[in-house]
């Protein structure tokens, strides 16, 4: 017999049959069901094994607040841990397993643990583990890893999307019960932009679960027709299935909608979740309320549940958890659980009230003065064993327990920003105290209104308030009639009776008895004792467990609960998967990519690219017959040497500097001088940073008396640019100077070698002259291309040879590619790559980001001449302390391998006298094999390197254990006289 | 965390870079005689105050102008933001000012 615990009525669609499968067993349940309701109606109880003890564990809530119920939902790349099966919409094909044992849920081998639960008490592992200090590693952590953790992962990536979105409103109402559809109502009636957010697949909270009266119609019609108002209005928002997960800084809110969770894969054009992020005006939180526990002997037995999830269970969804129920409860709200079953015809075996008398809301037997002890069962509950007031026991028979301890207000979102509850005697529990997160209002059961009427009217006046803040009017909605009654309780938060575990934390297995044996070892504050027992640290936050703990712990300190202290909450709410908090940044979209405007053209020549930061440059064009890079860079570097070369620098940042005092700019932001430029001429520039330690470079060029272009290292065109507006806007704001990054306007190639001019004047326009004598090395202009197309013209060399570097405007930088290549030709035109430029920059000894690194001054790098006196600019005051320029300090300066090996970049520098150990003179920044020089060559740092040309120096690699010779050499391994490049 | 821009209005704070300390803004004189220790503490010591906090804050995402955003550090409750342009001007002709009268 399928579904044989399913009642009349409820809240699902039984003309639908969902088949699905739980432990690769087959069941039904129908539309509107959770995988809990399911699993129930079917008469599944046990449905996982505790962390700790691994004892057979049922569900006991109807809501996310769920501690046992956790499993894996799906198969293969969509299988998901820890789902709980509470808030587990539903569908057809679903497939789950249990978590957390081994052969099977029935028969767990770990098990064994519960025998020995003695000794696995608080702070267990902090006693245990701790020596011999060598096991950690090898022994302890092992078998602890294996031990812990509940789900398991698929270790296969994630098929589905996530998505991100922003949303703005005048007033979020948060959670969807009673409180917060009248919130909702009153502010969407005034025209206010309303955004109602509920976790719930269906939205009415309680109204769903309860068997109440609004306005003379069901509780749930009520609440049905409140959403059908709210959906047909344009200025609300209704977001089901999604989570309100933190109350964050200037009044924003996450929230997590789940928009494919309740389909077994996303439809194509669905993204499984969205991460929202929620600019609230205003919020109202009607969060609700979480029933609590009472702690006895053996309260974990599949089928103890909540007196407030049994009464959802056969409400909302037909479900009775067991065909003979009894409840236990030390306030009226357990008494509705009885009603309400004993009217669906449930046998309802006794209701276990502590209080000495209390009024019965219907048919059944009543023990006042009552207290349930212990219970009966070993996968599932037999029976209940209770002391009657006049002392006797007497044990019922049932399959079934539910437990109201009492409802603790919702607070959680109230304590993101720093907010503390505040002890109410009337409910016994917390309420949300002051320092609200701004803008927030707290209504209904979250507040500790109780009565759906006093949840409706703290609605309607939440709303009116919190509209009345933004200078909004709203006229109050007249507030319906609903039950009123009082709430009547008397604390029990654990039976004295009995020496068994009687169970607080049920997901992380923490009992009464370990809050005690906590405060006999001197834990006494209350985030002493969640740490060390783990109470309320499990991913259910301890939302049913957390008072509980509290409460014992108050009672061995002999203080208040209030006194003893408070839990807070974090965000977020509910456990919230990676995947949507990483959204569209995953893989390849983790970040962006820039590509050049020739990046098609390199990649047709069959190009290997490198990334630069987040650009992509091409590394080298490798040819046919060419199997190592190596060979591929030597070709392309000797052919810029013996010919002309062609590389993509459009990378580099550019910045537009235009102004009168453009040039005394330039002289602020460069350690060398710039007012004294001429026109049509660039320059090198060195940029320190304020500390005297070297920024960047690149070079200055003068198009106009008040026009300068700036160029950056590839890595760090974005930082210069804001210092440079750093300076302009924060240290000289009187300048007349203007910045633009120009980066993406201009693509921009190098043209290097004895040919280059010769090429670059078959495109160049013939009224513009570039010979050597019109045109000289560092010159610069304005000229135009190809018959008018305009562009500029650069003569700067980083590789040492004759070269130009020519810029057009972006869209004609792949056309500008071509022509270079079919006009080059004759000179058989090689395009290099990013590898052959950093090859012949180390041949001619010029610095980079690897000399750059932060650590290096103008001195280091031997340009502390550079650091002009007669002037300010950035850095130069420190750059003259004596640290920076100690007579021993470090210098660049060249190596040259000699025994015929490559010399490894980052290795470091050891006289040849001294073993290669300790403290080392300096270190190699850049190496490369030289196929001009045809050996190793490399560039370094060396203490007092530039008195030691010649010398012999040990390079060491400890961490591949190599060791190689080299001479120290000039850092201008080619053309030190700069001949060629004056060409 | 929501920065509300002299010129833009209230922008998210992912749109901006932070630099820190707006003590950045008061550059020493490099000519003084005591330049080598001014230039130390403005390059190294800073306030680590808790409560208000004037901080520099860049908008890259945006019109790329620096802002002066004053802070509660213990509650980050921004209590205004200016453009640094501004306050530089500001304190400068207010310098003039004193050292006229």
């Amino acid at each position: 017999m399928t579904q044989q615990n399913r009642l009349s009525g409820g809240q699902i669609d039984r003309s639908r049959t969902l088949d699905f499968t739980f432990d690769g067993k087959s069941y039904q349940g129908h539309p509107g069901d959770t995988l809990a309701s399911a699993l129930l109606a079917n008469a599944v109880r046990l449905m996982g094994r505790s962390f700790k003890y691994h004892r057979p564990r049922g569900v006991i809530s109807a809501g996310s607040e769920e501690p046992n119920a956790l499993v894996e939902l799906r198969t293969g790349a969509r299988q998901e841990p820890n789902t709980r099966a509470t808030v587990a919409e539903l569908y057809d094909g679903l497939s789950a397993q249990s978590q957390n044992r081994w052969p099977s849920l029935a028969f767990d081998a770990l098990g064994v643990n519960d025998l020995f639960s003695n000794f696995l008490t608080a702070g267990f592992y902090y006693k245990t583990f701790m020596w011999p200090r060598a096991f950690w590693e090898k022994v302890y952590e092992p078998i602890i890893r294996h031990a812990a953790g509940l789900g398991s992962l698929s270790m296969q990536a994630d098929p589905d999307t996530y998505d991100k979105g922003f949303l703005h409103c005048d007033l979020l109402v948060i959670g969807a019960g009673p409180a917060g559809l009248a919130a909702a109502l009153t502010a969407a009636r005034s025209g206010a932009r309303v955004i109602l957010a509920d976790e719930d697949f269906t939205l009415g909270g309680r109204l769903n679960a309860e068997v109440e009266e609004i306005d003379g119609q069901s509780g749930a019609d009520w609440a049905a027709q409140a959403i059908a108002e709210l959906q047909s209005l344009a200025n609300v928002r209704l977001m089901r299935r999604t989570t309100v997960l933190g109350a964050f800084d200037h009044r924003v809110y996450g929230a997590l909608e789940r928009n494919a969770d309740h389909f077994a894969a996303p439809a194509s054009d669905l993204p499984r979740q969205t991460l929202w992020r929620i600019y609230a005006r205003q919020s109202v939180l009607c969060a609700g309320a979480t029933e609590r526990q009472i702690a006895f002997q053996n309260n974990d037995r599949p089928g103890v549940m909540m007196a407030g999830a049994l009464r959802a269970y056969a409400n909302r969804w037909a479900v009775a958890a067991g065909q003979r129920v009894a409840v236990f409860t030390n306030n009226d709200n357990g008494h509705r659980t009885a009603r309400d079953l004993v009217a669906l015809g449930v046998d309802v075996v006794g209701v276990v009230d502590s209080r000495p008398s209390a009024p019965a809301l219907g048919d059944y037997p009543l023990f006042t003065g009552a207290q349930v002890i212990n219970t009966t069962g070993k996968l599932g509950l037999t029976g209940v064993t209770l002391r009657r007031a006049d002392g006797g026991t007497e044990h019922l028979r049932c399959s079934a327990l539910g437990v109201s301890g009492g409802w603790n207000p919702d607070v959680s979102l109230t304590c993101h920003q720093r907010g503390r509850p505040v002890w109410d005697d009337h409910i016994a529990s917390f309420v949300p105290g002051g320092s609200l997160p701004q803008g927030m209002h707290v209504a209904g059961a979250a507040a500790g209104k109780f009565s759906t009427a006093a949840a409706l009217q703290s609605g309607i006046d939440s709303a009116v308030a919190a509209l009345a803040t933004l200078g909004l009017s709203a006229r109050p909605l007249p507030c319906p009639k609903a039950e009123d009654g009082a709430y009547d309780l008397v604390p029990l938060w654990y039976v004295a009776e009995g020496k068994g575990r009687k169970w607080l934390d049920l997901q992380n297995d923490v009992t009464v008895k370990d809050v005690k044996l906590a405060h006999q070892e001197g834990f006494r504050s209350v985030e002493h004792l969640k740490r060390y027992t783990t109470l309320g640290m499990a991913t259910d936050q301890g939302k049913t467990s957390n008072l509980g703990g509290l409460a014992v712990m108050a009672e061995m300190t002999g203080q208040s609960i209030p006194e003893t202290g408070t839990t807070i909450f974090r965000p977020p709410y509910t456990p919230v998967a990676m995947g949507a908090l990483a959204g569209r940044s995953a893989g390849t979209d983790f970040k962006p990519t820039r590509r050049t405007p020739s990046h098609a053209w390199a990649e047709e020549q069959g190009a290997v690219f490198v990334e630069a930061g987040l650009w992509l440059r091409a590394q080298y064009f490798p040819r046919t017959g060419e199997s190592h890079w190596r060979q591929t860079v030597d070709r392309e570097t000797l052919a810029v040497r013996s010919s002309v070369g062609v590389c993509d620098v459009t990378t580099l940042g550019k910045v537009d500097v235009q102004g009168k005092d453009a040039a005394a700019f330039l002289n602020l932001i460069y350690a060398n001088g710039f007012s004294k430029l001429p026109v049509g001429k660039c320059r090198y520039g060195l940029m320190l940073r304020e500390d005297g330690i070297a920024k960047d470079d690149g070079t200055a060029a003068r198009l106009a008396e008040d026009h300068f272009v700036v160029t950056t290292t590839t890595a760090n065109a974005g930082p210069v640019y804001r210092h440079m507006e750093f300076v302009r806007q924060c240290l000289c704001p009187e300048m007349d100077v203007q910045l633009i990054s120009t980066t993406d306007a201009w693509a921009q190639y190098a043209v290097a070698g004895p040919n280059a001019r010769k090429l670059l004047q078959k495109l160049v326009d013939p009224e513009h002259d570039i010979s050597n004598a019109a045109f000289p090395f560092m010159g610069c202009g304005e000229i135009s291309i190809c018959g008018g197309l305009r562009a500029r013209l650069f003569r700067i060399s980083f590789s040492g040879e004759l070269a130009y570097e020519i810029a057009v405007p972006t869209r004609y930088g792949d056309a500008l590619m071509r022509e270079l290549m079919a006009q080059g030709a004759e000179f058989d035109v090689t395009p290099y790559g990013t590898e052959a430029l950093g090859v012949l920059r180390i041949e001619k000894g010029h610095a980079t980001a690897n000399e750059l690194n932060g650590q290096t001054s103008a001195d280091h790098l031997g340009m502390g001449r550079m650091v002009s006196t007669k002037k300010d600019s950035i850095g130069a005051v420190l750059s003259r302390r004596d640290g920076l320029n100690a007579p021993d300090g470090l210098r660049l300066v060249g190596f040259e391998a000699l025994d015929g090996n490559d010399l490894p970049a980052g290795s470091h520098l050891y006289a040849k006298t001294a073993p290669p150990t300790g403290a080392s003179e300096g270190w190699l920044s850049s190496a490369a094999y030289s196929p001009h020089l045809g050996k190793s060559i490399a560039l370094g740092f060396l203490s007092r390197g530039q008195d030691r040309l010649g010398e012999t120096v040990t390079v060491a690699n400890p961490l591949q254990g190599q060791s190689f010779t080299a001479r120290v050499v000039s850092p201008h391994f080619i053309d030190p006289e700069g001949e060629r490049l004056r060409a | 965390m929501i920065i509300p821009h002299p010129l833009l209005g209230p922008r998210d704070a992912q749109e901006f870079t932070y630099l820190g300390d707006a003590s950045l803004l008061d550059r020493p004189d490099p000519d003084a005689a005591t330049a080598a220790e001014d230039f130390h503490a403005y390059a190294y010591l800073r306030d680590n105050p808790a409560g208000q906090h004037q901080e520099l804050w860049f908008h890259e995402q945006g019109d790329r102008s620096w802002l002066v955003v004053t802070r509660d550090t213990t509650t980050h409750e921004i209590l205004n933001a200016e453009l640094a342009r501004d306050v530089v001007l500001a304190r400068r002709a207010a310098a003039d000012k004193g050292a006229d009268a």
